[in-house]
């Protein structure tokens, strides 16, 4: 390694000092302010948290701190100091200079922002050679070493490679590698595991946390996820609605937040359900076995069986078969062997065998409540079609079965005549429960519905699921990889890996050691909000 | 941070804290408003050159309604003297045989803009409908669509047209069916790929899922949601149409006279322009119908740019 301290600084000088910044953004024809006049200061070596929910003005302040406003934004006015440069007096040239070469960017979706074209090791060294900091020889041996301490495999021969060819959690580590390569200052990690499953989500913190203290890099970590920023940082700033709330040491502020609104962030993760035991099985999978295009095998031999009014939870990482069984039960993939049995009848295997009763039955709610709504429709059309389809109501009894659906969700009629793009993402998906309300089912599948959420909408929905099923004993297949989603919510925990269960069983039964080998790494990978927690959690795969 | 600003965060933040609400959350939109106030601001902000090709086509459109009224004398009326030069009687002169050039410029209007319109109609319920059925389906009727499709786009349009006018006759109504076919070829291809984007979507899953038909998942599903792009393509489909007939009409199996028609006008008048050197207006005639079919497509292109850009969400500004 060439350097392994930064030459033009010392640890503990101002090096990013933001004063009064306002941001305004374009959006319906005029500009807003999103930004309202927040400072931050920033000095070498440390590492900010910034938390709030979407919309609160993070990423938009993140690269206000590079001297950048995205397409249709603008920095109205203030003061941005990087290490004695004026930032907002530079020209676009000048500042992009300074860009890749002092100042690095992680975005959040790296699979998105590398060129698929081109070999990683060539992608990693661009900035650094293009911008003169070293020579192509040098930074690609640099490289090497940079892919070596982010405990990538193969740390000589995967930089040969192409983005398609690793993983990606091995991609968001290049691009963690790409961003140290020039020895930046300042990196700004925006989201950079957020589209992560939680276990490969440990491999990347540890290993961005490691390099940026090794090289006294600042950073700004942006992220939604509290206990992630609470591994990361060293002190946390919670943003809402473009301002500052508050701004304390990341172990003070866990431990003692001032603002309500931080504590109501903090409160989120101790919603918890008692568990209820119950053996009136409404929905049973039988020894399923389910595969895409007759080659690839994803589910081998499940059986879960899913008892009346009660919650059953669904864990696994990505590609562990958790949408492909709620896909085999709704009749989307029929299983190659096996059988779903409804009410103690066995269901069709595919859509087209099954009455309107058994579709009306079972109902599903989506992840993305944006893509789950036709957008040329109005609520009324989304929730009054199923009243229509199902029921046969029409004119004024669907009406006002559709103003009862709203204000059993919280909502009121204002909202009849919306379309979604008019909706926050907490309302849209209120609107899909409506929708799924409407067709009066026994059985909901729920897939990933908070997983797109802010904490406190989360909240908002965990709440209002647990009460209609005490209201009208709905049956939930909750699919989730949040383990504190999980707790909140649920009766019983199936676990899923490889297409296979694992374990199932009631909540306590499965959330108390001992664990099968997998479920212990899913449960252990879990952030916590401790800010020791990612330390100890390394100290202890290092004995094992 | 000074302390004026924090106490100012904190009294807002105060206030914010109130009960949590699903109704109060802030939405992304916060002013509605009616398809009409969208219309008029989008169009306030139209480019000049949407607003050139805009009135052109409204005065095309204009002179098309009331080509009898507007135009001198009749479509098929003969005069005594052919190739009569500019001026007088005639703003335009006469044709080969006697007939007013200026008067069946304005017919022609009418004829060949109607035509083409009934053309890409037809080919965009040929074309529109079987794609979203490809797109739906996806099984053998979309290969065996899509495979048939290539098929015909394999063979060159304008001669596979001419074979096929000299098989059936050129009557109006086979022309006006021949090229819908041939051209729904390209309606088929675009329609089935937007589709198919929006396929996949999960309000399309969850529609199957209630049980929808698929006349319901086309129409109300899907369509709504594809229909920026086909309206642009409808636009530039009735330009390429309308060239198609006036080469047709060109080389002698469009429209048939004495209907009037841009295409045939230019190459019944083609001669003129050997007489260039004695009279340069008397060379013009024929380029007037080519100048109306030029300025008609370009005014269309123009518009389906500009709607184009409006739809996609192109933002210029940095």
């Amino acid at each position: 390694m060439t350097t392994d301290e930064n030459p033009r600084g010392e640890k503990g000088d101002v090096l990013l000092d933001m004063r009064d910044i306002r941001i305004d953004g374009f959006s319906d024809e005029r500009w807003h302010e999103i930004i309202k006049g927040v400072d931050l200061t920033l000095k070498r070596g440390e590492v900010m948290g910034l938390i709030g929910e979407s919309g609160a003005g993070k990423s938009t302040l993140g690269k206000a701190a590079m001297g950048y406003a995205q397409p249709g934004c603008k920095i109205k006015s203030g003061t941005i100091m990087f290490d004695g440069l004026d930032l907002m007096a530079m020209s676009e040239p000048e500042k992009q200079a300074l860009w890749g070469s002092r100042i690095a960017y992680v975005a959040q979706s790296a699979a998105a922002s590398f060129n698929p074209a081109h070999r990683l090791i060539n992608q990693t060294v661009e900035a650094t050679v293009g911008h003169n900091v070293s020579g192509e020889a040098e930074s690609k041996l640099d490289a090497v070493n940079l892919y070596e301490a982010l405990q990538l495999p193969n740390p000589d021969s995967i930089g040969d490679r192409y983005p398609h060819q690793v993983s990606g959690g091995q991609l968001q580590r290049i691009m963690t590698a790409m961003a140290m390569s020039p020895r930046p200052d300042l990196i700004i990690f925006d989201e950079p595991t957020t589209a992560l499953d939680v276990t490969t989500q440990v491999e990347v913190l540890v290993a961005m946390r490691d390099i940026v203290e090794k090289f006294n890099t600042a950073a700004i970590y942006i992220t939604h996820d509290l206990a992630v920023v609470a591994q990361m940082a060293d002190f946390i700033k919670v943003l809402r609605y473009g301002e500052e709330v508050e701004e304390a040491e990341t172990r003070k502020m866990l431990a003692e937040p001032e603002m309500d609104y931080t504590k109501s962030l903090w409160s989120v993760r101790a919603l918890e359900k008692p568990e209820v035991e119950s053996d009136d099985i409404v929905l049973k999978i039988d020894g399923v076995d389910a595969a895409y295009g007759n080659t690839v095998k994803v589910l081998h031999d499940v059986t879960i069986a899913i008892p009346r009014g009660r919650t059953v939870a669904v864990v696994g990482e990505s590609g562990s078969g958790k949408s492909t069984t709620a896909r085999v039960i709704t009749g989307l993939l029929p299983p190659m062997k096996g059988q779903v049995t409804f009410n103690g009848q066995p269901l069709p295997g595919d859509l087209e065998s099954r009455n309107k009763d058994q579709l009306q039955r079972i109902q599903m709610i989506y992840q993305m409540a944006d893509t789950a709504m036709n957008p040329r429709q109005t609520v009324g059309e989304i929730i009054g079609r199923p009243l229509e389809f199902y029921h046969g109501l029409r004119g004024s009894a669907r009406n006002e079965r559709i103003s009862e659906l709203l204000k059993l969700i919280e909502l009121d009629d204002s909202f009849i005549d919306r379309l979604p793009s008019e909706l926050s993402g907490g309302q849209k998906q209120r609107i899909c429960i409506a929708r799924a309300l409407a067709a009066e089912p026994d059985v909901i599948i729920c897939d990933e519905v908070t997983s797109a959420l802010d904490q406190i909408v989360q909240e908002g929905i965990l709440r209002l699921l647990l009460r209609l099923q005490k209201e009208m004993g709905i049956t939930y297949l909750f699919i989730t990889h949040d383990i504190a989603v999980v707790k909140a919510i649920s009766d019983e925990i199936v676990v899923m890996f490889q297409g296979k269960v694992v374990e199932q069983g009631l909540k306590s039964e499965i959330l108390t050691p001992p664990h099968p080998d997998y479920t212990q790494l899913l449960l252990s990978s879990v952030p916590e909000m401790d800010p020791d927690w990612l330390d100890s959690l390394v100290a202890e795969r290092a004995e094992a | 941070m000074s302390t004026t600003s924090d106490q100012m965060s904190e009294t807002e933040s105060n206030a914010q804290e109130e009960a949590y609400s699903a109704a109060g959350e802030v939405g992304m939109q916060r002013v509605r408003r009616t398809r009409w106030q969208r219309m008029r601001i989008s169009l306030s902000k139209a480019p000049l050159s949407a607003w050139f090709g805009m009135i052109v086509i409204a005065a095309y459109l204009f002179t098309a309604l009331f080509a009898p009224l507007l135009a001198p004398y009749g479509e098929a009326e003969v005069f005594a003297t052919p190739f009569a030069p500019w001026g007088g009687d005639h703003v335009f002169g006469t044709d080969q045989i006697g007939r007013d050039v200026f008067s069946r410029l304005i017919y022609g209007a009418r004829n060949t803009m109607g035509i083409a319109l009934a053309t890409t109609i037809l080919s965009f319920i040929i074309g529109g409908g079987l794609g979203l059925v490809a797109a739906i389906n996806r099984s053998w009727l979309d290969q065996f669509l899509s495979r048939f499709v290539d098929v015909l786009m394999a063979i060159p349009s304008l001669i596979f047209a001419l074979m096929l006018l000299s098989i059936f006759g050129s009557t109006i109504t086979s022309l006006i069916i021949i090229i819908a076919v041939l051209d729904s070829t390209r309606v088929f291809r675009l329609t089935r790929s937007v589709a198919i984007n929006v396929v996949v979507m999960d309000y399309v899953e969850a529609a199957k899922l209630r049980g929808e038909g698929l006349g319901w998942v086309m129409r109300k599903e899907i369509l709504p949601n594809i229909m920026p792009p086909l309206v642009a393509e409808f636009g530039l489909r009735f330009s390429f149409v309308f060239l198609t007939i006036a080469a047709l009409s060109f080389l002698g199996l469009g429209i048939q006279p004495p209907t009037a028609d841009w295409g045939s006008m230019v190459r019944d008048n083609a001669s003129l322009i050997q007489f260039a050197q004695y009279d340069l207006t008397a060379a013009f005639t024929p380029l007037l119908p080519a100048a109306a079919i030029a300025l008609l497509t370009v005014a269309v292109n123009f518009v389906v740019d500009w709607f184009l850009h409006q739809t996609s969400g192109l933002r210029d500004d940095h």
